[in-house]
């Protein structure tokens, strides 16, 4: 029998010629990525483990990217920073993007794409559960805790249990109404936050194969809303050009076996699918957004890992050029290459940047931003019990700040068009 | 000097219910993220803001409206966390284990654990993540009830109420067993020689057992 890519990079890493869904293994870690939230306890824990002296096992294997509390007068939050500055200095890491610096990147999922650390065929952990994005690129990427980072950090392995794998198949190609986003809440509303849990969630067929990168990484990047461990898409050309473009280090591009066992399969259609929404207060909480139309929000919010990428701006952009929004709207982009193209692209005579600011939105500078809510005073926080529309990933009570508050989750087309309206519209009334 | 065994025969006291789908920002709220555990004046606040995002009416079940904890309260009020499915979905932050045990919570029994949640409670060593076997305990079981979690066999946890005069049998601990008993995932790997015993570089050498016996105390 033949092994999917979820366990053919585990057999790899833990040098096994094959393993089975349930095995543990000891994998071998290629890439092992932290930030200020989660890296300065792990960085605690090393050194309380492995002495203070001790050095990482491959240095060339760290990254560490600031990215969560940025711009905030939080002393600690920059004290956090600090704790990761020393440390990389302490451990000569070439791969920590400083925060007020040239190097200063934003958001860790986007920026290790954009650097070259995501790449087809490895094991990258890191301590953030939206680590899972990087399985865009046929790689095996999952969130960890602390001290398992720090275990790793120290020996460059962790145990990982194998798990079996989900196969979901999007037939056709997606209309020009449709976003990866909407792809991804509807396999969310079909199983349900937990029916990923311990297990791998592959993504195939035709609609997802006509996705640009940064699409598939939307797709991937909201495998954890579904509990799954990690998600995947088998690297086709595409994705191997993005990665050359990125790295010379050299890579192994591994597919699913056509023989490989997969626990069910699940089947979309993209021509059939409708513009999608995940009520408040949960990612699964699935409608049309033709089901909620005319629902009222206070804001609209375009940014993070999943909805804060050139291509999001540039579908917000195409409906909100020569408008005007109705309610409070914040652009926050995940990185700041994201930040610059913000001036360097454009829709017709206008750049992104003019468009919006034209349009009356608040733009941000690039870091997660709003959408783990994060400290008091973080730009766009809903500190109040308002409702907004996000292309952000979660939505339970709280995480964009105010517990009372209700967030919908939406592709980044139905947010521009529920901001323009001031009230949750389909894109379709602007996008034919 | 081998770590001490983290799972005790027996944890009792009063019991703290909550329902379904309590992701990590409901157990400890991003505005805290930027206190660091690695410092122990930090490490404690984690424990007082623990499960404070929870909406009211969910906050301590069937009658809800009653906050898990406080600012400057000392741990231990809640021993036993009961829960409903897929407890500590969303984010990987480790400080949501690790404010549930610096509010003195022991064990949570839910019906199932999202992954990392699970895997941080068992590789960090900072509580016993129990399963039931499909009963729904967070709709049988009122806040502020008596339990006593009976862990002396390992295959088989029992939960007893007294005030309802039921016993459940929980899912065995199974696999994770070993990590849990040797404390952590560093103890667990020094007692099988995974990793070296004392660290070459270390200013504090046996760091993981004393570690774990600090975190016994």
């Amino acid at each position: 029998m033949g092994m999917t890519l979820t366990e053919k990079i585990l057999a790899r890493a833990s040098g096994s010629a094959r393993v089975e869904p349930g095995q543990t293994v000891w994998a071998k870690v290629d890439v092992l990525m932290t930030h200020d939230v989660c890296g300065p306890p792990t960085i605690g824990i090393f050194h309380e483990q492995f002495g203070k002296t001790a050095k990482v096992w491959d240095r060339e294997k760290v990254v560490i990217i600031p990215d969560h509390y940025i711009f905030t007068h939080d002393e600690k939050a920059r004290r956090n920073v600090d704790t990761l500055r020393t440390f990389a200095a302490e451990q000569q890491l070439p791969y920590y993007y400083d925060v007020g610096t040239e190097r200063y990147k934003g958001v860790c999922h986007i920026a290790l794409a954009e650097e070259g650390h995501t790449r087809p065929g490895e094991v990258l952990l890191g301590t953030d559960s939206h680590t899972c994005t990087a399985g865009a690129f046929g790689e095996f990427a999952t969130g960890i805790g602390n001290t398992e980072a720090a275990f790793a950090m120290g020996t460059g392995k962790l145990w990982l249990k194998v798990p079996p794998t989900l196969r979901f198949v999007f037939d056709g190609t997606l209309p020009p109404y449709l976003m990866a986003k909407d792809l991804i809440l509807s396999v969310i509303g079909k199983i349900g936050v937990d029916g990923g849990t311990y297990k791998a969630l592959e993504f195939d067929g035709e609609g997802i194969y006509s996705l640009s990168m940064e699409e598939r990484m939307t797709v991937v990047n909201m495998t954890i809303e579904a509990g799954g461990k990690n998600g995947v898409i088998n690297p086709d050309d595409v994705t191997v050009a993005a990665v050359k473009a990125k790295t010379t280090k050299p890579f192994t591009a591994l597919r699913s076996d056509p023989d490989a066992t997969y626990l069910k399969e699940y089947r979309f259609d993209c021509r059939t699918l409708e513009p999608a929404v995940a009520k408040p207060s949960s990612p699964d909480n699935h409608a049309d957004v033709r089901e909620v139309a005319k629902t009222k929000v206070d804001r609209a919010y375009l940014g993070s890992c999943t909805g804060g990428k050139i291509t999001d701006f540039l579908a917000a952009a195409r409906i909100m050029k020569g408008q005007r929004v109705k309610v409070d709207t914040f652009v926050v982009p995940a990185t700041t290459e994201i930040a610059r193209g913000l001036e360097t692209q454009r829709v017709g005579d206008q750049s992104l940047k003019e468009i919006f600011e034209s349009a009356g939105c608040t733009i941000g500078p690039a870091s997660c931003g709003a959408c783990l809510g994060g400290p008091l005073d973080t730009l766009g926080r809903l500190n109040t019990p308002m409702v907004c529309i996000s292309s952000t990933n979660r939505n339970f009570p709280g995480r964009m700040g105010d517990k009372r508050a209700q967030v919908f989750l939406a592709s980044p087309l139905t947010v521009a068009a529920s901001a323009v309206r001031g009230e949750i519209t389909d894109p379709r009334e602007f996008v034919a | 000097m081998t770590a001490r065994s983290r799972v005790p025969d027996v944890i009792q006291g009063p019991i703290y219910v909550v329902g379904d789908n309590i992701d990590t920002d409901q157990i400890i709220p991003a505005q805290y993220l930027s206190l660091d555990p690695t410092h122990p004046d930090e490490r404690k606040k984690f424990g007082w803001y623990a499960l404070s995002a929870v909406p009211e009416p969910g906050q301590g079940l069937p009658k809800g409206g009653i906050p898990f904890a406080k600012e400057g309260q000392a741990p231990g009020r809640f021993p036993i966390l009961v829960a409903g499915k897929n407890f500590g979905c969303g984010s990987s932050r480790e400080h949501a284990p690790l404010a549930l045990q610096e509010a003195g919570v022991k064990a949570v029994i839910a019906e199932f654990y999202a992954r990392i949640f699970f895997r941080n409670c068992v590789n960090g060593g900072y509580l016993i993540p129990c399963e039931t076997q499909q009963e729904r305990l967070c709709g049988a079981i009122a806040t502020g009830m008596e339990g006593e979690l009976i862990l002396s066999n390992p295959t088989k946890p029992v939960l007893h109420v007294a005030a309802l005069k039921t016993s459940w049998t929980l899912a065995p601990l199974g696999e994770i067993l070993p990590i849990l008993a040797s404390g952590d995932l560093f103890s667990y790997a020094r007692e099988r020689g995974l990793i070296a015993k004392s660290t070459g570089h270390s200013t504090h050498e046996h760091g993981a057992d004393a570690n774990t016996e600090a975190r016994n105390d």
